[in-house]
């Protein structure tokens, strides 16, 4: 058995732990954060997937499983507008400056471990998207958490899909392949190499994009009008484009310094399109104004500073400055680690720029349910939405926080109770799988010979 | 010119230790190494901790400052970082750490120290007075510099203790030479965390079907490195005697000169071991060598925990938030790693191991408390053990009379992310809680 396969089977018990079927939940006793409604002491009732009531007095509905969550909080379901997991076999299609023919839906990898570590810190939907080594990457989607599931199981369904821009140092540096962080010995320097180069590949790329745009208007039009022209011929990096420019799927843009967050929204006002959210963005407080104006969201880092040159003027006051400029701000891992305490993340936001409560567990919730366009199914604890929710033992914004309960769907795809008293069974199995594979080596080890002449070492 | 002099005095503390008098009031005390006390002062004077007390009368001239519903603790001290040497962790330049050359104990941390790097007063924002600043990034797999271009480290000099203010190095130092920097070699292979060393159990089963000659040759390196490194060991001895010999034609030998301390047991090592069957082997090495050693980030201790503890060698454990080792490890493997150590009785203190997160110092060890530690044992990781460990503790990590008035006045629990710092003490100083992202808020906020 290879590597590979002994990690499949090791996998495969894992997710043997994945939720059949909602059934009806209802969480008592507990302190609720709705997000939108405030915080209240009370309860939650999930039904058919959704969630059906919330207050501090429910009908607990007849045969439903009650959790009782006395002394202990519930959030709506964490989610992270930037991230890589479960993707496979690289996220950076970088040989090309324009890589919008290349998606993310095509390499998602359901059984990579990081969804159920993600999941275990409380995330239940997060944004995958595609590399920042080019101005203009791959095509990306939201995906919620659902360990076990296949790939298509795991597609948030219904979301608008979104593409990946990126500004600044990482698309530049192909351009440069003698220097600068993460440089590779490429032999042809591959253009752009500078800020200039960054903004020249997005309007020659909208540029087309328009032109393909009017070729199709115009040939739809025709059609409307009963004709039967010859359709334009398809092209496959400009269609996710051409869907920018309609509106159909978010600009989720990579970006550092001020100066080339304002030239990507020069841009998109010149070609007529919106970036839907500025990612990273450790510099947005200096042009909060225009994003605003623009009308984008800010996903960034709570503190992450100092890595490299584009990052040296990084505040940890970020996040709460563009809110009170009147940004949707989020706050996102980018990071596998990180994406499983956004929780104390958000708690941050409290630090450092004084959000409220509500503020701070919002731009791990509902502002990036926003930003996503998925707010009407989750990021709030609200009738109606998706029953995805969080159980933690404390109060939640703070390292001392530990999940207790992931809930996607109205089902509980994580507890922390049966991970740990699990863990001797799945130890036991591992060690059985182990011994099994000592098994086949020994029996598929060659019958070795003296050769006669003074024999090889064995 | 006398006014221009107290208005930098205010704005930028002086590192010497202060010769203001200061009287903190009506604050509740947390000593660490005792019981809380309510309402009461704490008088500084000459940089040190003059007395605590439900009444001091304040003389003529000393400033008081009133901390009602405040409370005192000592300032944090991270015991991993490469703080003062590394200012952008991308650019070589701005990169002070990781020197080349494979034995390397003449080199010293302290001296490469930047006083005006941006990176001290954004930790100090966050009550970390002091820091363990090390030549080296260290455990990461004993695999080369970090920029590469270089054979694998061993030895990458002196580790130096210092404040996190001052106007020099020189000014900032406690000790230039806490540790010895040994970055403990290791098996290389596939599936450690960040292409570390895959864990033993992994590397016997599946080193076959990888190809045997490659775990083989891997085991063959790291026992040359090892043996490598006793002879340098037994050389810097056999240099003690011919230096305490004083033999003619003896010539003084930097690299040897640096290790006598260790040797006399002095200069305690910092061994940077990832992997339980590496940490055994140090431990091996230490006794084989008699020298004092410190693990530095350990990410597993199993059975290795029971011999650390019957040595009496201490842990610096970190990062706490950080991903398991392998695919099928637990996923609070990390977070669970401090109770490990307490449940075994390893007595253990925190580092960052990364400049960006030293700031994030008292969030590892709430995360510690989170998943099991004692809060009270968690708190000590970051002040008083760390002393004990860097054998400061008569001076530092506790406050108590007659030791260095390196203190933070919270609004709270400082291990809680909510609890702001609201005057700093630095030997006395009262340090400015401003630093270049402070300022850049304040400009933008004023925007208009």
């Amino acid at each position: 058995m290879s590597k590979a396969r002994f990690t499949k089977a090791w996998l495969a018990a894992l997710i043997a732990l994945a939720p059949l079927s909602a059934e009806t939940i209802v969480i008592q006793n507990a302190t609720i954060m709705t997000v939108s409604k405030g915080t209240i002491k009370g309860s939650v009732v999930l039904k058919d997937g959704k969630i059906a009531d919330v207050g501090e007095k429910v009908m607990v509905p007849t045969g439903a499983t009650v959790i009782d969550a006395s002394g202990q909080y519930v959030i709506p379901g964490i989610i992270d507008c930037h991230s890589h997991i479960a993707a496979d076999g690289g996220i950076n299609e970088g040989s090309v400056s324009v890589s919008s023919m290349v998606d993310i839906r095509d390499v998602i990898n359901p059984e990579d471990i990081a969804i159920y570590r993600a999941l275990a810190g409380g995330v239940t939907t997060a944004n995958i998207l595609h590399g920042s080594a080019n101005a203009i990457g791959g095509c990306t989607l939201p995906l919620k958490m659902r360990w076990g599931k296949d790939a298509q199981g795991m597609i948030f369904e219904g979301a608008t899909p979104g593409i990946k821009f990126a500004l600044g140092e990482n698309p530049k540096r192909a351009g440069n392949p003698q220097g600068g962080r993460g440089a590779t010995a490429t032999v042809q320097a591959r253009y752009p190499a500078t800020r200039m180069g960054v903004e020249d590949t997005i309007r020659e790329a909208f540029n087309e994009a328009k032109a393909y745009k009017a070729d199709w208007d115009a040939y739809n039009a025709n059609v409307a009008r009963g004709e039967h022209p010859i359709p334009p011929r398809k092209d496959l990096k400009l269609d996710p484009l051409k869907e920018v420019l309609e509106g159909k799927r978010y600009v989720h843009a990579h970006c550092y310094r001020a100066d080339e967050i304002l030239m990507l929204i020069r841009v998109a006002d010149d070609y007529g399109f919106k970036i839907r959210t500025f990612q990273h963005v450790l510099e947005g407080y200096k042009v909060a104004k225009e994003i605003a104006a623009h009308g984008a969201g800010a996903s960034t880092f709570s503190d992450w500073w100092s890595y490299k040159v584009e990052a040296f003027d990084a505040i940890p006051y970020n996040a709460a400055l563009m809110t009170k400029k009147g940004i949707v701000v989020s706050l996102n891992s980018d990071d596998a680690e990180l994406m499983r305490h956004l929780n104390s993340e958000a708690g941050k936001a409290m630090k450092y720029g004084g959000m409220s409560e509500t503020e701070a567990l919002a731009m791990v919730t509902l502002n990036p349910a926003k930003q996503l366009g998925i707010d009407n199914r989750v990021g709030s604890i609200e009738v109606g939405k998706d029953g995805d929710l969080v159980i933690y033992d404390k109060f939640p914004l703070s390292d001392y926080a530990k999940v207790q309960k992931v809930l996607i769907d109205g089902m509980v795809y994580f507890d922390r109770d049966k991970e740990v008293s699990g863990r001797a069974a799945k130890a036991a199995e591992k060690q059985k799988l182990i011994e099994k594979e000592k098994q086949n080596q020994q029996r598929q080890q060659p019958q070795r010979r003296p050769t006669g002449q003074g024999g090889q070492a064995q | 010119m006398k006014a221009l002099g107290i208005l930098i005095g205010c704005a930028i503390a002086a590192a010497a230790a202060s010769n203001e008098t200061i009287l903190i009031r009506n604050a509740d005390v947390y000593p660490v190494t005792g019981a809380p006390m309510k309402g009461v002062s704490l008088l500084i004077q000459d940089g040190k901790i003059a007395d605590i007390g439900a009444k001091i009368v304040p003389a003529k001239g000393v400033r008081v400052v009133e901390a009602k519903g405040m409370r005192v603790y000592p300032g944090m001290l991270d015991s991993g970082t490469e703080l003062g040497l590394s200012e952008v962790s991308a650019v070589r330049e701005t990169v002070d750490t990781d020197e080349l050359g494979t034995f390397m104990p003449q080199l010293r941390a302290l001296v490469a120290v930047n006083p005006e790097s941006e990176h001290f007063p954004v930790v100090r924002v966050n009550g970390i007075t002091s820091v363990m600043t090390f030549p080296s990034s260290g455990g990461r797999g004993g695999g080369g510099g970090r920029f590469g271009g270089g054979e694998a480290q061993i030895i990458s000099g002196q580790a130096a203790l210092i404040h996190t203010d001052g106007w020099t190095w020189e000014e900032m130092e406690i000790n230039r030479s806490a540790a010895l920097h040994l970055i403990f070699p290791a098996i290389a292979g596939r599936g450690g965390r960040g292409g570390g060393p895959a864990p033993d159990a992994v590397l016997e089963l599946f080193g076959a079907t990888a190809g045997a000659a490659s775990y083989t040759q891997a085991r063959r390196t790291y026992e040359q490195q090892i043996a490598k490194l006793n002879d340098f060991f037994d050389d810097a001895r056999k240099y003690q005697k011919a230096r305490a010999a004083n033999a003619p034609g003896f010539q003084r030998d930097l690299k040897f000169e640096a290790m006598m301390p260790v040797l006399e047991r002095k200069v305690p090592v910092a061994v940077s071991a990832s992997r339980a069957s590496s940490i055994h082997d140090a431990i091996a090495f230490a006794e084989k060598q008699n020298i004092k050693i410190v693990i530095l980030q350990p990410r597993e201790l199993g059975k290795v925990a029971a011999e650390l503890k019957a040595k009496n060698i201490p842990v610096i454990l970190g990062r706490v938030l950080a991903l398991p080792e392998t695919e099928d490890s637990a996923y609070d493997e990390a977070f669970t790693l401090p109770v490990e150590a307490y449940k075994a009785g390893v007595k253990f203190a925190f580092g960052t191991f990364n400049n960006e997160f030293v700031r994030n110092l008292p969030y590892e060890a709430a995360t510690a408390v989170a998943f099991g530690v004692p809060y009270d044992d968690a708190l000590k990781a970051v002040t008083i053990t760390p002393a004990e460990i860097w054998g400061v503790a008569d001076k530092l990590g506790s406050v108590e009379k007659g030791k260095v008035a390196d203190l933070m006045v919270t609004d709270g629990d400082p291990l809680e992310i909510q609890t702001q710092v609201k005057h700093l003490y630095i030997r006395g100083n009262e340090v400015a809680l401003t630093n270049k992202q402070t300022r850049l808020y304040e400009k933008y906020m004023g925007r208009p």
